[in-house]
């Protein structure tokens, strides 16, 4: 199996499949602990629905770089969406659970109908649940990934002590001076571009877990929000090299595969959590 | 020059006022103290003056010179989440946070005031705890060190000792007092009325009669007499 791996490693775009993979692994993971804390994670599961129809169209448009659709569009979306949030929660959630679900059925429709592809749902599987095999993404998708991630990640450590003012305490942020709407409308955006950097390696529906389980798992295991953070960026890029790996050796779908093994990753956190006796 | 002038306020939700007709004025170096019975709008007009949420009537106009990090606030409550991962170092440091303005790191000078403020606040040895596993005094402690990084000129205080024992009490009013004889202007919410009136330069009672004066005249107004006996009977 080793031999078999190694093999594959001469080639060039398994490595640039792996980096891309774990980059996209690490960003989707520095949100997690915001997203989680600030319930926002029902957004982010709202949004990647949205890049789910916005794909559907870009597809439809047989566009060459379907990203420059999705991007802006899923960017808009988050930036409506955040802004209904705050100002009532119950209507904010009623409006993201119709737009959320009618992407999804819009999306499909327009795949349906409009689609000339002679494997109609194995485009639409794919979408969903990300491609069968990480290696199917073409150079030019591998190259705008891995740009957004490093974005992404350097935007991130830039923006870290202000995420967490804001995260942590928005009203003291507010009433001392921190530009928290700016804050959280760039909080926003990012959100929306680790969604549709995330799409690509898990599909629409498996975005959350990516975002989340990394996050969870490490605050079982670790108190500082430092700790936290650079704990769930390395579980993230731990599972993600793994999964990819499998996938690859095994030919599973790479998405469920590293999702898998998030889950599994946080179980393991779980009880270990439990063990040191951190109860949280 | 007041560093706050505060005409005609009005404060509520959603358009339905809970305390109106404040009229006051914050002065550099007052002690000024908000007193007033349960509900009677207290924490309202503080968030109101700090920015928090809009006033339904009147003015607030902040002294020349006065930029929003120049004043730190503790809250009565916070809807801080309860399983979220902080040191107390972390906490401390994020009052600083509104001074770093476009900077992203913290420099030294901001952690050699957080960890100033820890050592003030007797706090220092749990930097690297967990911020939710502490007690609520601690807790408390610990938003008093990160308020007071924030604060420059103006310190406002949502009833800082609730939950304190005696002693960190009588520490943190010693500490709020030596603070003000530095010259931050203090606005503290309070239903200590002994503590209110032997520090307070100023006292503010809101409530159906609003008041505002000094200390002196406030012992002999009508609600004072009638704050302080009742009060006074309550507290006994
Ligand atoms: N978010 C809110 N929405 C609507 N009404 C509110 C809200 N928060 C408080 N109130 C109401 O406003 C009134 C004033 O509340 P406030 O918290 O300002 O009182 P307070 O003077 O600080 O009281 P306490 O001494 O108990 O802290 C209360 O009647 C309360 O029910
Ligand atoms: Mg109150």
């Amino acid at each position: 199996m080793i031999a078999q791996l190694i093999e594959y490693m001469q080639y060039p775009f398994v490595v640039y499949a792996m980096v891309v993979g774990c980059l996209i692994a690490l960003c989707s993971s520095l949100l997690g602990v915001t997203l989680v804390l600030k319930r926002f994670s029902f957004i982010g599961d709202g949004l990647s629905h949205v890049a789910f129809g916005a794909l559907a169209i870009a597809s439809v448009l047989k566009m060459s770089n379907q990203m420059l659709l999705i991007l802006p569009i899923t960017i808009i979306s988050a930036v409506l969406l955040l802004r209904s949030g705050q100002r009532r929660q119950i209507k904010g959630d009623a409006a993201l659970a119709m737009i959320s679900v009618g992407a999804l059925a819009f999306g499909y429709l327009i795949m349906n109908v409009f689609s000339t592809s002679s494997n109609l749902s194995g485009d639409v599987c794919s979408t969903l649940f990300g491609s069968t095999s990480i290696l199917t993404l073409t150079g030019q998708q591998v190259a705008m990934c891995a740009g957004l991630s490093i974005a992404v990640i350097i935007l991130y450590v830039l923006m870290y002590n202000k995420i967490f003012s804001v995260t942590f305490d928005e009203d003291f942020a507010r009433a001392t001076g921190t530009r928290a709407d700016l804050y959280n409308l760039i909080i926003a955006i990012v959100i929306a571009v680790i969604i549709v950097v995330a799409m690509s390696l898990v599909g629409a529906l498996l975005i959350s877990a990516l975002v989340v389980f990394p996050a969870l798992s490490a605050m079982r295991l670790e108190r500082s929000f430092r700790s936290v953070t650079i704990c769930s960026a390395i579980i993230s890029v731990v599972c993600a090299l793994l999964g990819i790996i499998i996938s690859i050796l095994a030919g599973t779908p790479v998405g469920s595969t590293i999702v898998a093994i998030d889950v599994l990753a946080f179980l393991v956190c779980w009880i270990a959590g439990k063990a040191i006796g951190r109860t949280a | 020059m007041a560093l706050l002038q505060v005409e005609n306020l009005a404060v509520g939700y959603e358009s339905v006022p809970v305390a109106r007709d404040i009229s006051f004025a914050l002065d550099p170096g007052d002690y000024l103290c908000i007193v007033g019975e349960n509900g009677s709008g207290k924490t309202t007009l503080m968030k109101t003056l700090l920015g928090l949420q809009d006033p339904l009537a009147g003015t607030i106009r902040m002294g020349e010179g006065v930029a929003r990090d120049e004043i730190g606030y503790l809250p009565q409550q916070t809807q801080i989440q309860r399983d979220f991962p902080a040191s107390v170092r972390e906490v401390v440091l994020s009052g600083c946070q509104a001074k770093a303005g476009l900077r992203p790191f913290y420099n030294r000078q901001d952690k050699e005031t957080a960890a100033r403020n820890m050592e003030r606040m007797g706090i220092a040895d749990l930097a690297d705890r967990c911020y939710r596993d502490l007690s609520g005094g601690q807790q408390q402690r610990v938003l008093l060190a990160r308020a007071l990084c924030a604060a420059e000129k103006i310190l406002l205080l949502d009833e800082p000792v609730s939950g304190l024992d005696p002693r960190v009490t009588a520490e943190m009013y010693q500490l709020i007092r030596r603070l003000n004889e530095e010259g931050i202007a203090i606005i503290m919410i309070s239903h200590d009325i002994d503590e209110a009136l032997s520090f307070a330069s100023h006292i503010l009672h809101i409530g159906k009669q609003v008041f505002f004066g000094t200390k002196e005249e406030f012992l002999k107004s009508p609600e004072g007499r009638r704050f302080i006996g009742w009060e006074g009977g309550s507290a006994e």
